[in-house]
């Protein structure tokens, strides 16, 4: 079995100053500007991260919704 | 005065297969003198295989057509004798810069190192081109060479049977009929052999119509490719420019799929439209206006008993990225020494069945890079715009996103990797000449390199002793000895060694590599020569 490319335990620092600067980013934005800012903010953090592996499991990640309700 | 493409160039002469009692028999017979079909009759006549062309009329293409010519097959022409008018009228071009709304937003170089006798591109109308393959063709019919071009000669039927292919010809002065070993239909997209013969060409059409207008001005753009995304004066679409010789100017511009096309194509809307992307005081005459709609499809098979498919018959993709007629030229430039092999009874008729293998494989290649161009350039659903905004706006400020940007990934030869004939490979040796790979061109003090290679299978050593000629099976094998050992011939060393101190490469005569090695050896020659023609 291959391991995991993409992290997806904890891994920023103050997340909630994390959180607040990303909402912040989209404040008084139209929804089509945030939009925008998002698809730009996807292909940057893609080039950062570079590893195909990771991006394929994060878009796996991402589509797929998780199981609805809590627990 | 008379424009070429108005000349009959090759105008209906009554043949002596008219007047026989039974239909007569040739070795070849290729259908469209478009050309593909004059590439493939050119290198069969240049092999000694005889060859008659039958094409509908009498005249080159009307209208500019296909215009951008890639380095490649500019190499096939050069093998084919015709590449020096074609490159001389052509103007040569390599730098493509994409805007974005009103802004440039980066440049791109389709040739950057040097080391090359052709250009990366040039553009030429495609009723030059075909001019000079029709020159090159009568040149080679007065040298003695067996081949013949007949006009007004159309095709009604064809019945394709295991030993034979009969023809029946539609000409002005009546039908006949004759009967081919091998027939070739480089009759374009809507190949009218494929359609006798009832074969699918299924593939994805694209909701979209393009303008072409070719005008006439003097202008003072470069000679570069521009695309637009965007443009201004012409909103939510795109634009593309491009020039060609004579003061003709190609302007292809996006229209989108609910339009009017006959009401589009009216002179009285076109002009409005070219006077918004090149302003109201620019004089230009109107040469060529076309729209088209475009399919990215394939046959199955190009090969179907006697019967090859090559160029536009076989496979169709949308323009974007020059993948037409550039492809074409490989498509026979593939198949005729093999023809030539099975013809003359040294090789299997098993070797066209790689024909099939190695371009349905470049036309899959082919396919896929012009498909996601077009969903680039005409995204399919609001995210796919989304992102394709994104990529455009930060390419302009940051160098990562420009390799995402697709106005049209620029014809590239296919390399054969997983054909049935590449024979040995050494890892040590560049990876850009692996076999299946086209050889790369580089400067010899006896000239260019590409110029040696090409029409018989060669043995390429460099620094390394090789006999001067092997015959193997009845196929000669002709040795080439090159050295790497001095400064002017870097670009050997970097394309065909690497670190290695020399190589010897098994050639095949349409210049791809069939094997390499470190040193020579006979037997290894010998097993590689007969896996590259088909008996193994």
């Amino acid at each position: 079995m291959t391991t995991a490319a993409l992290i997806t335990t904890p891994n920023i620092d103050n997340p909630d100053d994390f959180y607040a600067e990303l909402i912040a980013m989209h404040a008084g934005r139209s929804p089509e500007e945030s939009e925008a800012i998002n698809a730009r903010l996807i292909l940057l953090l893609c080039n950062h991260i570079g590893d195909r592996q990771a991006l394929r499991e994060a878009f796996e990640a991402a589509a797929n919704e998780a199981p609805r309700g809590e627990g | 005065m008379q424009k070429i493409f108005e000349t009959p160039l090759y105008p209906y002469r009554r043949s002596a297969d008219q007047d026989c009692a039974t239909p007569a028999r040739h070795p070849v017979v290729v259908v469209g003198a478009g050309p593909v079909g004059l590439a493939a009759a050119i290198d069969l006549a240049m092999h000694e295989v005889p060859v008659v062309v039958l094409d509908e009329n009498d005249k080159v293409s009307f209208g500019s057509r296909a215009i951008c010519f890639a380095k490649r097959p500019l190499e096939i022409l050069d093998r084919l004798g015709c590449g020096e008018p074609i490159v001389e009228t052509g103007v040569q071009w390599r730098i493509g810069k994409v805007f974005f709304r009103d802004k440039q937003v980066y440049a791109f170089d389709l040739l950057p190192e040097a080391g090359h006798k052709r250009p990366a591109f040039i553009n030429l109308q495609q009723y030059h081109l075909e001019f000079y393959l029709i020159e090159r063709l009568k040149l080679l019919q007065s040298k003695g060479l067996p081949i013949e071009i007949r006009g007004v000669s159309c095709v009604r039927a064809i019945e394709a049977r295991p030993d034979g292919v009969d023809v029946e010809i539609a000409t002005p002065e009546g039908d006949y009929k004759l009967t081919a070993d091998w027939l070739i239909a480089c009759d374009g997209a809507a190949s009218p052999i494929r359609a006798m013969m009832g074969l699918d060409f299924v593939g994805r059409v694209f909701e979209d119509n393009f303008l072409i207008a070719d005008v006439v001005m003097d202008a003072d753009f470069p000679t570069e490719r521009w695309f637009w995304f965007d443009p201004p004066f012409n909103p939510g679409q795109s634009a593309l420019l491009h020039k060609q010789p004579d003061g003709v100017w190609r302007i292809d511009l996006q229209l989108g799929w609910n339009i009017d096309r006959e009401r589009e194509k009216a002179p009285e809307r076109v002009i409005p439209r070219l006077k918004a992307m090149l302003g109201e005081d620019v004089k230009f005459e109107l040469e060529w206006i076309s729209i088209y709609t475009f399919q990215c499809r394939r046959m199955q098979k190009f090969r179907h008993g006697r019967v090859l498919f090559a160029g536009d018959s076989a496979h169709q993709v949308s323009p974007f990225g020059a993948r037409g007629a550039n492809s074409g030229f490989q498509d026979t430039d593939n198949l005729i020494w093999k023809l030539k092999l099975v013809h003359r009874g040294l090789a299997p008729d098993s070797l066209l069945d790689s024909y099939d293998d190695e371009r349905v494989y470049a036309a899959d290649e082919n396919i896929l890079n012009s498909t996601r161009s077009t969903d680039f350039i005409t995204p399919k659903s609001p995210a796919s715009r989304q992102f394709r905004n994104a990529a455009l706006d930060l390419a302009g400020r940051f160098a990562f996103a420009r390799p995402l940007v697709n106005s049209g990934r620029l014809s590239q030869p296919s390399t054969y990797d997983g054909s049935p004939l590449n024979g040995a490979d050494d890892c040590r040796l560049p990876r850009r000449t692996r076999p299946g790979a086209p050889a790369l061109d580089a400067p010899t003090p006896e000239g260019w390199l590409l110029d040696r290679l090409g029409g018989r299978f060669q043995l390429m050593a460099i620094d390394v002793e090789i006999p001067s000629r092997l015959e193997i099976d009845g196929v000669v094998v002709e040795g080439l000895s090159l050295s790497a050992r001095d400064d002017a011939a870097a670009a050997l060393r970097q394309r065909y060694l690497s670190s290695a101190p020399g190589a010897v490469y098994l050639m095949r005569p349409d210049q791809h590599v069939a094997a390499r090695w470190l040193r020579f050896d006979e037997a290894s020659v010998r097993a590689a020569l007969l896996k590259a023609i088909g008996k193994t």
